[in-house]
């Protein structure tokens, strides 16, 4: 299930929620990013993060589709949040539900490489210098490559 | 056919959306992105690095090829930095 919402979340109720009535799962992985309150050397006082309605449940569901496809998972949960957060406030949390941990594991770690590519958010960083939107990284497009298919 | 524009992208060309007609001849994302281009400023600095120009047509990822027409939902922005 996916969804994106301005609204909180709470991991272990993400959780549960995952793994209730299921007596077939053998592993759940779980990935929560959250707010720094740093990067590159300045103070993040807030995170302003927009998105594109529509495209972004869309390209979600993409990604979520391959990770089923790839490992044939029992569950998979993604939430992602927009709007004005804080340090420390969640962000995303993506969770993989499979019969064994590798699975598990994998596509846990797939869920987030490839939604950090692909799902249309941006960020913006609310400094003591002014704001700031968030430059994409060399590393995640590495993290995300590391998952293409022959 | 409408145009969005999002973060750093609708902040370098001033607006969020807009409806255009493109004349005949614009048929792919890399024809309308050169017709943008030609109407000046601020589209010719926004969209002069190819690199950094993301395009989706209908809500879906785009390349040059992708065919345009009427009634689309183009949208352009910057690479994503969710997650």
């Amino acid at each position: 299930m996916i969804t994106v919402q301005r609204a909180d979340f709470d991991p272990a109720a993400e959780l549960a929620a995952l793994r209730e009535g299921r007596t077939d799962v053998g592993g759940v992985a779980l990935f929560v990013g959250q707010v720094r309150d740093v990067a590159e050397g300045s103070g993040i006082h807030a995170m302003e993060l927009e998105h594109y309605p529509g495209m972004t449940e869309k390209e979600l569901a993409r990604v979520d589709d391959e990770a089923h496809r790839r490992w044939g998972l029992t569950a998979t949960r993604v939430v992602h949040r927009h709007g004005l957060l804080y340090p420390g406030d969640n962000i995303v949390l993506v969770a993989a539900a499979a019969g064994h941990r590798e699975p598990a594991f994998d596509a846990c770690r797939f869920l987030i490489d490839w939604l950090k590519t692909r799902a249309p958010f941006w960020k913006r960083e609310h400094t003591a210098e002014g704001a700031r939107w968030v430059a994409a990284k060399e590393k995640d497009d590495a993290a995300a490559a590391r998952w293409e298919e022959e | 056919m409408k145009l969005l524009y999002f973060a750093a992208l609708r902040d370098r060309v001033g607006t969020s959306e807009e409806d255009l007609t493109p004349p005949e001849g614009v048929a792919d994302v890399r024809s309308l992105l050169a017709w943008l281009r030609e109407r000046g400023a601020p589209w010719s600095e926004a969209l002069a690095d190819d690199g950094s120009v993301r395009v989706a047509v209908n809500q879906a990822y785009a390349g040059p090829d992708t065919a345009v027409k009427a009634g689309d939902e183009v949208a352009v922005f910057p690479p994503v930095t969710g997650g």
